[in-house]
C-alpha cells in the first residue's frame, strides 16, 4: 500500500522575512510545516478543517487557514505568522499591546489566529465599527473570552495604529 | 500606605508570551527521535470484536509498532473509577484498548506507533477488524424500559446509579398546596470543545530514571499518581507537566486511555512518544456532558411561595462512569438555587448508553438545575398572573438566613450549605441595570406594537464553588529577592500566574514582577487534585495566602530580632520590612532571606547582610535556612457564588433566528482578586451558555453515530452571535476562607438556557408556546411559530 502524496518536493518560502528551503512530502499541511518543520509553533491548530481559524497566517498579506493549504502550495510565496508580528524582541505590536491591555485572551490558543486576521483587517479598515470587527473575526472561534474583550482590543488597536 | 495588589484590575503576567507566539502547548513540544501515535477507533456504537489483524499495518512504511489489548502489559487492567459513590451501584469503566467489546463510536481499539503521524494514520487503514454488531442503546428513556438491550450485558441493567434525596416532607407539601404545576424539561447533550484538543508527549529518561510526561490535563498530580501506580514507579520517578493548556472546561480532567498508553509506549520503546488528538477524535474520544430529562413539579401556596419541589430525572452517563455520578449529584443539590425549598424530593437514575462517556463540562449539572428551577418559577408566575421577578423575590433565601442548609450532601461529601450572599439585593441590582419596569411597560409594548416578537427573561442562580479536598502552595523568598510560588494546580487560561502573584504581592508588599508562579508541574508541587469546579482562586488562592502570611511572619521575626525591636514596631511596605517611623532601619526581603540562611559560602561574594557570630547552632531549633512556607487549605464545604442575568431577545418568526438585543448580568463571587479576570470569566461562561441555549447540541442517531462531529456541523457561537454583556458586581465575602473569595469559572454558563427559554417564551406569547427543551435552534423556533405547517 502506498499513501497518496508521499512524493517529496523542494519548496522555497519566505516566513517572517526569512527565506527557507526545505524538502517536504507533497501532502504536508502548511500548518504542520510551520509548526514542526520550521519550529514556528505560535500558529495553532484547532480543527484541521478550516472552521476555527486558530491556524490563520498571512499569505502575501492575506489571511489564510494554514490547515487548508499544503506546504508545497506556498512555494515562492511570503508567509507571516504571529512570531513576526512584534517589531522587535521586547516590543509589542499595537495589536498585541491592545490584547494585553484589554484582557483579550485567556488560554491564548485562538489568539495568534485572531491577531493575524485583525492585522490584515485593520490595514484595510483603520477605523472600524464594532459590527465590522465582529464580522471580521467571525471566522475565528474562541471558547474562553465571549469575544467582548477581543472586540475591545481590536478597537483599541485601531486607535493605536491610527496614532502611529 | 501599603500598595494594593489584591482587588486591582492588573494586566496578566501570562500574556506577553502568549501574544508573541511563545506559549508552550503540548503539541508545540517536539523531542529528538520522537515517534507518533494514531489510534484506530471503533466505527460502531456497540459490537464484539471477533478478530483484529494488524499484520499488514505492521509492514506499513515507517511503522514501529502496532498494539492491541494483548500488547499493553500493565495497561490491560480496567481504567480507574475516579470517584466512587455508594449510590453508583453498577459502575463500569473501560479498557485502555478495547478487549473484546466496544461500547461507543470512537472507543480506542488499536494504536499505531510510527515515525510520523502521517505514516501512523496510513497504517490505520491496513488494520482489519472483524466485528459482531450488537444492538446499540442510545435513547435513555428506552434504555430504562424492561427488555431494552443492555450496554453492559454482565451488569444486567442500564441503570448505573439510582439516587434519592429527600428534604422535609414533600408528600405533605404537595397534598396541601394551593397549586401544583408539572413540567417535562430536557437539556440536550453537548461538550466543552476547547479549541486545543488533547495531546500527550512522554519520554523515559534513562539517565534520570524518570518518566516525563507533558499532558493537556487539568489535573497533572492525578495523572502522575495514576501512572506511578500503574507502572510500579515511585511517584518521584514520574513527572507530569501541564504547560500552557488551550482551554479545558472540564473535559480535560480524567484519566483517559491515551494518557496511560502514550507513556507506556515511551517506557517500552525507549523513545519519546507523541499523540495529538485531531478534532474528529475529540468529538468521539473526549468526554461529553449535559443530556438530562426531568419530570419536575412544584407546589406553591396561593401567593406563589414554594412549598415543595419534586423532580425525577434521567441522566445520560454515556458508555462508562469513570467520573462517578458527580454531574447529576450537582444537579440534584443545586436545583433549589437561591430559593427556599422547604420540602424537596429529588431522584435520578444515571443511565448507560452507547455514546461517549459523560463527565463535567463548565457548569457541570448546574445549567440543568437552573433551567428546571427557573422554568418552574416562570410557570408559577405566569399561572398566578405575577411578575416573574416578583415570584423570585417572594422565594429568596434572605440575607439573615446564612448559613443556609439545603439539606443534601454535595458532590464533595460535605453539606450543601450556603455560606453567604444577598439574593434580593442582587436581583434589585439586575432590575435596576435593566431598567426593568420601563422595559416591561414602555419598550416591549412599543416594539410589539410594531409587530416585533421581543421578549425579556430573567434568571437567578447559585454556584457551589471552591470545593475540597484541599490544595497547597509553597511560597519562598529567595536570597535574590525573587519570590517563588509553587502550586499543584495547572491553568487553562484562568490567569493563575497573575492572581496568585497578586495575593503574594499584597502580603509581602513586593512588586508583582518579583513574584514568579510555577504551576502544573509535579516536580514543583506534589499534593493536590487540580483545576475544576471553580475552585482555583478559592482553594489554591487561600493556600497561597496562608503560605505568604507564614513567610511574612518569618521575615518579621527575623527582622525584629536583628533590629532588636518588637514585631509590632515593624511595617512591611515597598518591598521592605522596617521600623515604624524610621524607614532607614530595616531590610529588603532579599536581605531578610539572606539573614535567614547562615551561609558558609556567599551567593555572589556581595552579601548585603553581614553574617552574625554564632552563639549556638547556626540554625537554632525551629529555624529554617529559607524564608519559606508550604501551607494547605481545606475548605469545610463549598462557598456559594451567585448571580442574576437578564436578556432582551427578538425572534424572527420567518427565519426562526434569535437575536440578543441586550444582556445584563450581576455576579457575586465574594471578594474579587482581579476584576478584569472575573469579568473575563463571566463573559466566557455566558458565551458558552448561549451556545448551550441556541447552538450546541451533539446529535446522535439511533445507531449511536454522532452526526455532527465537526465544526461545520456542531455550531459554536462566533463574535456575531454573542451580544455585548453588561456586567455588574456584588461582593458578599465568603466567611469560609482567608480571602473571602468565591469561585467564578462556571458562573456565566449556568443561567443561560434558563434565561433564554424565559425570554423566547415571552417573545412568543402570541403563539402560546412553552419552552421546555434546550438548546433551541432556528428549526424549532420556526416550528413553534408555524404549528400548522410544521
Amino acid at each position: 500500500m502506498s499513501a497518496v502524496g508521499t512524493e517529496r518536493r523542494t519548496i522555497r518560502v519566505e516566513v517572517n522575512g526569512v527565506p527557507y528551503e526545505r524538502e517536504v512530502e507533497a501532502r504536508l499541511l502548511l500548518s504542520d510545516f510551520l509548526r514542526h518543520e520550521l519550529g514556528l509553533t505560535g500558529t495553532h491548530v484547532g480543527c484541521e478543517h478550516g472552521v476555527c481559524g486558530a491556524c490563520t497566517v498571512l499569505l502575501d498579506g492575506e489571511p489564510v487557514r494554514s490547515c487548508l493549504l499544503f506546504a508545497v502550495q506556498v512555494h515562492g510565496h511570503r508567509i507571516e505568522t504571529v512570531e513576526g508580528l512584534a517589531p522587535s524582541e521586547g516590543e509589542l505590536h499595537p495589536l498585541q499591546r491592545a490584547f494585553w491591555e484589554k484582557h483579550g485572551l485567556q488560554c491564548g490558543y485562538c489568539t495568534p489566529g485572531m491577531l493575524m486576521v485583525l492585522k490584515a483587517f485593520l490595514a484595510e479598515h483603520p477605523d472600524p465599527t464594532e459590527e465590522e470587527i465582529r464580522e471580521a473575526i467571525s471566522g475565528n472561534l474562541c471558547r474562553c473570552t465571549g469575544y467582548q474583550n477581543i472586540v475591545e482590543a481590536a478597537r483599541y488597536a485601531a486607535e493605536l495604529l491610527r496614532q502611529r | 500606605m501599603p500598595t494594593r495588589f489584591f482587588g486591582a484590575p492588573i494586566k496578566r503576567a501570562e500574556d506577553p508570551r502568549l501574544l508573541t507566539g511563545h506559549g508552550r502547548y503540548v503539541d508545540d513540544i517536539d523531542l529528538p527521535g520522537q515517534l507518533h501515535v494514531a489510534f484506530l477507533r471503533s466505527p460502531l456504537a456497540h459490537a464484539r470484536i471477533r478478530s483484529i489483524d494488524v499484520s499488514a499495518a505492521r509492514e506499513s512504511p515507517g511503522v514501529v509498532a502496532v498494539w492491541t489489548y494483548q500488547d499493553i502489559g500493565p495497561c490491560q487492567r480496567r481504567m480507574p473509577l475516579l470517584i466512587p459513590h455508594p449510590d453508583l451501584t453498577h459502575p463500569y469503566t473501560r479498557y485502555a484498548l478495547a478487549k473484546d467489546e466496544v461500547n461507543h463510536v470512537g472507543e480506542p481499539v488499536a494504536m499505531v506507533i510510527a515515525e510520523s503521524r502521517y505514516a501512523a494514520e496510513d497504517a490505520l487503514e491496513a488494520i482489519a477488524v472483524e466485528w459482531e454488531e450488537l444492538p446499540p442503546v442510545v435513547d435513555i428513556e428506552r434504555a430504562v424500559q424492561p427488555g431494552a438491550p443492555l450496554v453492559h450485558e454482565e451488569l444486567g441493567t442500564n441503570v448505573a446509579a439510582h439516587y434519592v434525596g429527600i428534604v422535609g416532607d414533600p408528600e405533605r407539601a404537595f397534598s396541601e398546596a394551593a397549586h401544583v404545576f408539572r413540567e417535562r424539561l430536557v437539556i440536550e447533550r453537548s461538550a466543552g470543545m476547547p479549541i486545543e484538543t488533547r495531546a500527550i508527549v512522554a519520554v523515559w529518561k534513562d539517565e534520570e530514571d524518570l518518566l516525563e510526561v507533558w499532558d493537556t490535563t487539568q489535573a497533572p498530580i492525578v495523572i502522575r499518581n495514576a501512572l506511578a501506580a500503574l507502572f510500579g514507579l515511585a511517584p518521584t520517578q514520574v513527572r507530569v507537566i501541564a504547560p500552557d493548556v488551550g482551554g479545558g472546561f472540564g473535559c480535560k480532567i480524567m484519566v483517559y486511555p491515551e494518557e496511560v498508553l502514550v507513556p507506556y509506549a515511551a517506557l517500552v520503546l525507549k523513545r519519546p512518544i507523541k499523540w495529538t488528538e485531531d478534532r474528529l477524535e475529540h468529538f468521539v474520544g473526549t468526554n461529553h456532558e449535559r443530556l438530562q430529562i426531568h419530570e419536575a413539579e412544584i407546589a406553591v401556596d396561593a401567593e406563589g411561595r414554594i412549598l415543595g419541589i419534586r423532580d425525577r430525572f434521567l441522566h445520560d452517563a454515556g458508555a462508562y462512569t469513570p467520573y462517578g455520578i458527580i454531574v447529576p449529584i450537582i444537579t440534584a443539590c443545586q436545583l433549589p438555587g437561591p430559593y427556599k425549598v422547604p420540602n424537596y424530593h429529588v431522584e435520578f437514575r444515571a443511565v448507560y448508553s452507547n455514546t461517549v462517556p459523560v463527565s463535567p463540562y463548565r457548569g457541570a449539572g448546574r445549567p440543568h438545575a437552573c433551567f428546571v428551577m427557573e422554568r418552574l418559577l416562570d410557570r408559577v408566575a405566569d399561572e398566578l398572573g405575577l411578575d416573574r421577578a416578583e415570584v423570585r423575590r417572594r422565594n429568596f433565601i434572605q440575607p439573615h438566613e446564612f448559613p443556609y442548609d439545603v439539606g443534601l450532601i454535595f458532590q464533595d461529601g460535605a453539606p450543601t450549605r450556603y455560606d453567604s450572599g444577598n439574593y434580593p439585593a442582587m436581583l434589585d441590582l439586575l432590575l435596576q441595570q435593566m431598567d426593568y419596569q420601563r422595559l416591561l411597560n414602555e419598550e416591549l409594548p412599543r416594539l410589539r406594537a410594531a409587530g416585533r416578537y421581543v421578549g425579556v427573561g430573567i434568571a437567578c442562580y447559585v454556584e457551589g464553588t471552591g470545593i475540597g479536598p484541599y490544595e497547597g502552595a509553597t511560597v519562598r523568598v529567595e536570597p535574590t529577592g525573587q519570590v517563588y510560588v509553587a502550586t499543584g494546580m495547572p491553568q487553562q487560561g484562568q490567569a493563575h500566574k497573575t492572581v496568585l502573584a497578586q495575593i503574594v504581592a499584597e502580603e509581602l508588599q513586593v512588586p508583582l514582577e518579583a513574584v514568579t508562579v510555577v504551576e502544573g508541574d509535579t516536580a514543583h508541587f506534589q499534593f493536590g487534585s487540580g483545576t475544576y469546579a471553580s475552585r482555583s482562586a478559592v482553594v489554591c488562592g487561600s493556600a497561597v495566602a496562608l503560605a505568604a502570611r507564614k513567610v511574612r511572619e518569618q521575615g518579621l521575626a527575623l527582622a525584629a530580632e536583628e533590629l532588636e525591636v518588637a514585631v509590632e514596631d515593624l511595617v512591611v511596605e515597598d518591598g521592605r520590612v522596617y521600623v515604624r517611623g524610621a524607614p532607614e532601619r530595616g531590610f529588603t526581603w532579599a536581605q531578610i532571606a539572606q539573614l535567614a540562611n547562615p551561609l558558609r559560602y556567599a551567593y555572589a561574594g556581595d552579601l548585603v547582610v553581614r553574617p552574625r557570630p554564632w552563639t549556638g547552632p547556626a540554625l537554632p531549633p525551629g529555624r529554617q535556612p529559607a524564608l519559606e512556607a508550604t501551607e494547605y487549605y481545606s475548605p469545610p464545604h463549598a462557598t456559594w457564588a451567585s448571580g442574576a442575568v437578564g436578556v432582551l431577545v427578538e425572534v424572527d418568526v420567518e427565519t426562526g433566528q434569535l437575536v440578543f438585543h441586550k444582556l445584563w448580568v450581576v455576579h457575586d463571587c465574594g471578594t474579587m482578586i482581579n476584576p478584569l479576570v472575573v469579568e473575563g470569566q463571566v463573559h466566557g461562561g455566558i458565551a458558552q451558555g448561549i451556545g448551550g441555549a441556541f447552538y450546541e447540541k451533539l446529535h446522535y442517531d439511533e445507531n449511536g453515530q454522532l452526526l455532527n462531529a465537526s465544526f461545520m456541523d456542531f455550531l459554536m457561537p462566533t463574535a456575531m452571535e454573542i451580544p455585548r454583556i453588561e456586567v455588574a458586581h456584588q461582593e458578599t465575602p465568603s466567611p469560609l476562607n482567608p480571602l473571602g473569595v468565591k469561585g467564578v469559572g462556571e458562573a456565566g454558563a449556568i443561567p443561560m438556557p434558563a434565561v433564554v427559554a424565559a425570554a423566547v417564551e415571552d417573545a412568543l406569547r402570541p403563539f402560546g408556546v412553552r419552552i421546555t427543551r434546550m438548546p433551541l435552534d432556528p428549526d424549532q423556533l420556526w416550528r413553534l411559530t408555524h404549528p400548522t405547517e410544521a
